[in-house]
């Protein structure tokens, strides 16, 4: 809005907009300029107006000149302003510093004059305070209009001479256009140019749209999480963690290519087994259930049982028999081998052939279990009867046969075909006579396996096992005189030693006996293989088993088809103990856990249990032990820890027998004294009766 | 429950004719087992055996169908809470034999990854 000066007149517009620059001193330049006019007023009136308080300056300092640099740098902006920086990640230094320096700011409300909004306010103005006037005019004009209209149109229709009448006319037409704006152009909400606009646009129409689909398939699940699934879920994690590890380890293309093999045959089993075989674990528990339930009054007996009347007995014992073992496919083949599994206490093997010359058939490898006295947990067969065998001690899986045919063959329990896993053959030098002793060895100097064997053919070999094959060394080629250096006198057809039974020493690594068919014994050391040791004329037939005492190491016994069963003292060559016991003996056996009781087998189905503490003149028990007497016993092997021993028959039965107490006496307990125990007191035990023994003999 | 339900409602879960000839490739594991449930089947006061599947349906049995649909959908449940009982006691143990003794008989129940062998035995005979 103007103020009221607005109003002067135009020409001093000019010098109007000095004045309002200048503020308070308008008034007397307005009257000053009006009075002097020219270019030294201005000098003039400068000096006029001096304060009195201005200093009083010489020529020669006013004339000094200061030379004063004007920048347009803020001096009060400070230049030190960092910001942090996002992108750099930094602090940094901002070099634009705001300059401007406001000193004073007034919001105003004046406009200049000559500009459009100031014109244009200005015409306002004008015309509202000549629309007061103006009004009644209008009225009158309006009226004087609707007169002058029929006029006009007469005086177009007359003449067109009165022209400046019309322009008037034209004049107050404009007039009128201007006048219906101004009461709209006073309702201005905004002292500011304001303007409002609106427009209405076309809203577009809401549309909706919708199709149907089929819905996704549901499912209801629901579980309940136990611990153990919890665990289980756990552990099958772990697991495929570790898998995973394994694979990345595995990456060499060797142990890759195993792996593959191992899947492949893996998937192949499991795509190819059908329903049944998946119980076979469950069914030979059962089996062995079944079996414990039917033989239970057997398994009390074998735990609990102990035969009362041995207490009324002065010494002598029985033998209770337990189970019986036999096996279909074993019919009419003879038990020739017995041997407890050093591992598993009620497992053992049972090989099956036959020893008559003129019956040869096949032979069966049976392994029993006490626990399922019904059926073998395994079976092996072949086709020469087996003749001998033997477990591992550190490998308890691994059975070493020797055939009837000279062959000696190593099954593997492990291995789920029926066929040795390892075989001699004609070519690898096998025997050419029935093998009738083989014996694990301790493993060698590169850990190899090794075991020996002894046959008719004279020949005492020793078989290594080198990276899956069967390597052979003869340890000593037996001939009937007692030294293989002799020279026969004349011409002897029958130069070759049958050996039929040995047993190696159990603290003297290297030495061994040797049980040959002429009834001689042979002690012989492995390393020399031109020579025995020791030679005893021990039978007058062949020698069925020769065996070290357990305990003590001077200590073995010999028994024979010549009745007879013979302790000897190795550095002795007379038997320290003859027992003749009637009919021929098939097989000997140390009991495991005194070093004076030892069981003998004889052909007429007789067992005998000696206890030479007890009584070293006869048995302490002297049994029949086979169903039928023309039954033959060929084999009794202690059980190395249970009170029990097992026989076979030629009729391919085994039995297994508890001994009675009596059988297994201690020495008594004295009063205030402890019983003592151990293999020293053993070895002396054994050693009071040789000594009474050796005393007589070299009386004599 | 489930499998008791099921196995009523098959018509004939059990296996009329017999097996199929075991194939060549693990006819010999197979003979042996069957040799062995043979063996069981035969052996002294055997009653019956039969193989149930883990979810209780009989897959095979040597007694009469209904007696069989019985003691399978019966068992099962048994079994199925003894082990969970088992494990629930210790996550690291398993149920490995279950033997139920009563006055006429003895119940055996074998349980295997995916099958039940139940064997029932009459050892007073």
């Amino acid at each position: 809005m103007l103020p009221a000066s607005a109003k002067i007149p135009l020409k001093q517009l000019h010098r109007q907009s000095i004045c309002i620059v200048r503020g308070n001193r308008k008034k007397d330049e307005e009257s000053g300029t009006d009075v002097v006019e020219g270019t030294d007023e201005w000098n003039h009136s400068k000096a006029a107006v001096r304060p009195p308080d201005q200093l009083e300056l010489t020529d020669a300092e006013l004339k000094e000149e200061f030379t004063r640099i004007l920048t347009a740098n803020n001096p009060h902006a400070p230049q030190n302003i960092v910001r942090y920086n996002f992108k750099e990640g930094t602090y940094k230094l901002i070099g634009f510093v705001d300059q401007l320096a406001v000193h004073y700011t007034q919001a105003g409300n004046l406009i200049p004059k000559d500009s459009d909004e100031g014109r244009r306010q200005h015409y306002r103005a004008e015309l509202a305070a000549g629309s007061q006037e103006s009004a009644k005019l209008i009225i009158s004009e309006e009226n004087l209009e609707e007169d002058e209209e029929p006029k006009e149109l007469e005086a177009e229709a007359g003449s067109q001479t009165d022209v400046p009448a019309a322009g008037a006319v034209e004049k107050v037409t404009e007039e009128e256009m201007m006048t219906p704006k101004q009461p709209k152009e006073l309702k201005l909400t905004n002292q500011f140019n304001f303007s409002d606009r609106a427009s209405q646009t076309l809203n577009n129409p809401l549309r909706d749209r919708e199709c149907q689909m089929e819905p996704p398939p549901r499912t209801n699940f629901s579980a309940t999480a136990n611990q153990w699934e919890i665990y289980d879920a756990y552990i099958e994690e772990l697991k495929k963690q570790e898998k995973t590890k394994e694979k990345e380890k595995t990456k060499t293309p060797v142990a890759k290519k195993a792996g593959k093999m191992a899947t492949r045959k893996l998937t192949s089993m499991e795509s190819q087994s059908d329903d049944i075989t998946k119980v076979s674990q469950a069914a030979k528990i059962v089996e062995r259930m079944v079996n414990q339930n039917t033989y239970d009054d057997v398994a009390q007996d074998f735990k609990y049982y102990e035969e009362a009347a041995d207490e009324f007995r002065d010494q002598e014992g029985t033998l209770l028999p337990l189970w019986k073992f036999q096996n279909d496919k074993a019919k009419r083949l003879a038990v020739t081998a017995l041997c407890w599994n050093p591992k598993y206490r009620d497992l053992f093997a049972v090989g099956h052939g036959s020893y008559d010359f003129m019956k040869q058939s096949r032979g069966m490898l049976l392994l029993y279990s006490m626990k399922n006295p019904s059926f073998p947990e395994y079976i092996f067969s072949s086709e020469s009867g087996i003749m001998c065998l033997d477990i591992h001690v550190d490998h308890p899986y691994l059975v070493v046969v020797g055939h009837y045919d000279g062959n000696v063959a190593i099954y593997n329990l492990k291995k789920p075909h029926s066929q040795p896993s390892f075989r001699s053959s004609a070519k690898s030098g096998k025997h050419t006579d029935p093998v009738w002793q083989v014996k694990w060895q301790k493993d060698d100097m590169d850990q190899n396996l090794n075991f020996f064997s002894v046959s008719s053919d004279g020949r005492i070999v020793s078989w290594t096992l080198v990276k899956s094959e069967l390597v052979h060394t003869d340890v000593i080629k037996l001939k009937v005189e007692g030294s293989t250096t002799e020279v026969s006198e004349g011409l002897q057809l029958h130069t070759v030693g049958c050996g039929t039974a040995f047993d190696f020493h159990k603290e003297i690594d290297y030495m061994f006996l040797v049980g040959t068919e002429e009834g001689k014994i042979y002690k012989c050391s492995k390393s020399y293989s031109s020579q025995f040791l020791d030679t005893y004329d021990a039978h007058n037939m062949a020698v069925d088993a020769v065996s070290w005492n357990p305990y003590h190491t001077k200590v073995f016994m010999s028994c024979s088809s010549d009745w007879t069963v013979k302790i000897w003292d190795h550095t002795i060559k007379t038997p320290m103990f003859i027992y003749d016991l009637n009919s021929a003996v098939s097989d000997v056996a140390w009991a495991p856990y005194s070093s004076t009781v030892f069981a003998a087998v004889t052909t007429d189905g007789k067992a005998h249990v000696f206890d030479l503490v007890i009584n070293k003149y006869e048995a302490i028990c002297k049994q029949p032990v086979v169903a039928k007497k023309k039954n033959k016993i060929t084999h009794v092997q202690f059980n190395p820890i249970h009170p029990i021993i097992i026989v076979g028959d030629d009729r391919g039965h085994i039995t297994c027998l508890k001994l009675s107490p009596n059988l297994r006496k201690m020495p008594k307990e004295k009063k205030g004294q402890e019983v003592q125990k151990g293999p020293a007191v053993e070895i002396a035990k054994l050693d009071k009766l040789l000594n009474l023994v050796r005393e007589v003999k070299t009386k004599t | 429950m489930d499998g008791w339900t099921k196995a009523c409602q098959e018509p004939s879960p059990l296996p009329s004719s017999p097996p199929p000839p075991p194939r060549p490739a693990l006819g010999q594991a197979q003979a042996e087992v069957e040799e062995t449930l043979k063996r069981i089947q035969s052996h002294k006061g055997v009653i019956g055996t039969m193989v149930v599947n883990a979810e209780g349906i009989p897959i095979r049995t040597t007694l009469d169908n209904s007696t069989t649909v019985q003691y399978a959908g019966l068992l099962h449940q048994l079994t199925m809470k003894t082990k969970s009982t088992v494990r629930d006691i210790d996550p690291q143990n398993d149920l490995t034999f279950l033997r139920i003794r009563s006055k006429k008989h003895e119940i055996m129940v074998a349980p295997d990854k995916e099958y039940l062998l139940i064997v029932i035995q009459n050892p007073c005979e």
